[in-house]
């Protein structure tokens, strides 16, 4: 029973990251678009971005693992 | 091209010792060995009848179906860091180095303990109380055990329940009796399953080795690269220069210069070695049919990697950066009782964050082509559907090269985030002037 609600937390924390990290993406190429000359800066922040936001995610699973 | 010499060097020393281990082993050997286990097993309840009748009643049917193949656990097995450097039908033999506080010091190799290449990394010795489990060393837990070399049977998994939890058991049958096997002590102290347990492992394992292969290979690389600046300074750059030279001004230009501000030239060997070496790592366990070492994908690895940035940015921290974790100045005092726990929580969360990244990531890269590997086997239903399986393979066999095209890019990014994080962390540790909102 609890490896199956572990599970669920599992697929909600990686949902979160999907959301954030596709919100992000797509905000940056957006920016990209408009503004061509700055790649180099939204890229750095981007993954920057978007490792923090991996950072919420890969907390949840590894507490879902340590309580399956 | 010297770097692939010392390579086939090394794979023709191991197929050369293997092959001269075999001749002794023969298949004889494990033949008698089957046997054996089937003449005892019926002898078994016999011997201690009242004593093994009810969990052997629970265990026979999972003994049973180990031989049944299973997914899970083969995807783990060839995650996990092992004491024999298998590459394809052969192993290669590691040093042990062994310390089992009631017994002292064990030192030898482990191809003393006789590789079964049908059972897959299982040893057909016990030295010094000491099992080959799946390509792992375990210790007999009993200290009655003789020392030196003892014929193993095999070894039996039993699900038992330990102080409240179910656990997964192994037991070495040897001697014609069972003996409960200890798993290596882990430095997390049983966040994981492991624990400290009657023995360390200190042996120059698997993951180690592909370390120190990476290691000699960018030390090599690095250090005639460098020779060859001095040689001839100014002039256009050649061989390896070509490769590295943009991925170090990759570095420089990208993370060192925006994120570091004037001090970047202190701390760039320290995010050049953290990239290329994280890097190397994430390539090398990327070779197909070399053994798959998954050293960027355990966490001992990154946590130490994480816990040599997270040293770096906290003695590199000056007075703004404790005084923003703190006491944050310009908000009121309530607020600041708040956000103090938060930010120090902050501190600790970041090589957490890093340690789990890397070892998330790329771990499951490993899993899901390993997973696409055993689709086969699980279509072909492990040999009694040939059709079902060849046509599995092909579709696997496309999807591991999707994912292996996609890993690679995964290696490179990973290792490029890696160094980022930590170049932000010392940036954001070591900013003078905090007037800017980027503050976290």
């Amino acid at each position: 029973m609890g490896g199956s609600i572990a599970a669920i937390g599992m697929g909600l924390a990686a949902i979160g990251a999907g959301i954030g990290v596709g919100t992000i993406g797509g905000k940056a190429l957006e920016a990209i678009a408009r503004q061509p000359e700055a790649l180099g800066d939204i890229r750095a922040n981007m993954i920057l971005t978007a490792a923090l936001v991996e950072g919420a995610a890969l907390i949840a699973i590894l507490f879902s693992y340590l309580v399956a | 091209m010297k770097q692939f010499k010392i390579l086939f060097l090394f794979l023709f020393i191991g197929i050369g010792r293997t092959f001269s281990q075999d001749n002794s082993l023969s298949t004889n050997n494990s033949l008698a060995q089957h046997e054996s286990h089937e003449v005892q097993n019926p002898a078994a309840p016999g011997h201690e009848a009242a004593n093994q009748e009810p969990s052997h009643s629970g265990s026979s049917p999972a003994a049973h179906e180990s031989h049944k193949f299973d997914p899970k656990e083969t995807a783990f097995h060839h995650i996990s860091d092992l004491n024999v450097y298998s590459i394809g039908p052969w192993n290669f033999p590691l040093p042990c180095i062994l310390y089992a506080p009631s017994k002292g010091w064990s030192v030898f190799s482990s191809g003393r303990f006789q590789i079964d290449d049908n059972h897959h990394g299982t040893g057909q010795k016990i030295v010094d109380g000491y099992v080959l489990n799946k390509g792992r060393i375990n210790r007999i837990k009993a200290n009655e055990f003789p020392a030196g070399e003892v014929a193993l049977d095999e070894i039996i998994t039993k699900k038992e329940t330990v102080s409240g939890k179910e656990k997964e058991q192994d037991y070495a049958m040897a001697q014609g009796r069972e003996w409960l096997l200890d798993k290596p002590s882990t430095a997390d102290g049983g966040l994981f399953g492991g624990g400290i347990t009657s023995f360390y492992d200190f042996s120059i394992t698997k993951n180690v080795l592909s370390m120190l292969l990476v290691f000699a290979l960018l030390a090599w690389v690095f250090l005639s690269m460098a020779g060859n600046y001095k040689k001839a300074p100014g002039t256009a750059p050649k061989g390896a220069q070509l490769l590295m030279e943009p991925l170090i001004l990759f570095i420089q230009d990208e993370v060192a210069k925006p994120f570091l501000g004037p001090k970047w030239e202190r701390f760039l060997p320290l995010l050049l070695a953290i990239f290329f070496f994280v890097l190397g790592l994430n390539l090398f366990g990327q070779i197909p049919f070399f053994g798959g070492s998954n050293v960027t994908g355990n966490l001992s690895f990154t946590l130490v990697i994480a816990l040599i940035s997270f040293i770096i940015v906290n003695v590199n921290g000056n007075k703004h950066y404790w005084e923003h974790v703190f006491w944050m100045p310009g908000i009121p005092a309530w607020v600041k009782i708040i956000l103090t726990p938060v930010e120090v929580l902050g501190v600790l969360i970041k090589p957490v964050t890093l340690t789990l990244r890397l070892f998330a990531n790329i771990t499951a890269g490993h899993m899901a082509i390993l997973i696409f590997i055993c689709l086969i086997f699980v279509f072909g239903n492990s040999g009694a559907n040939t059709g079902a399986g060849i046509g599995a393979s092909i579709g696997s066999g496309l999807l591991t090269v999707f994912m292996m095209s996609i890993e690679l890019l995964v290696a490179f990014i990973q290792a490029f985030v890696f160094t980022l994080l930590t170049a932000s962390y010392i940036g954001a540790a070591t900013e003078e002037h905090h007037a800017d909102a980027n503050h976290h």
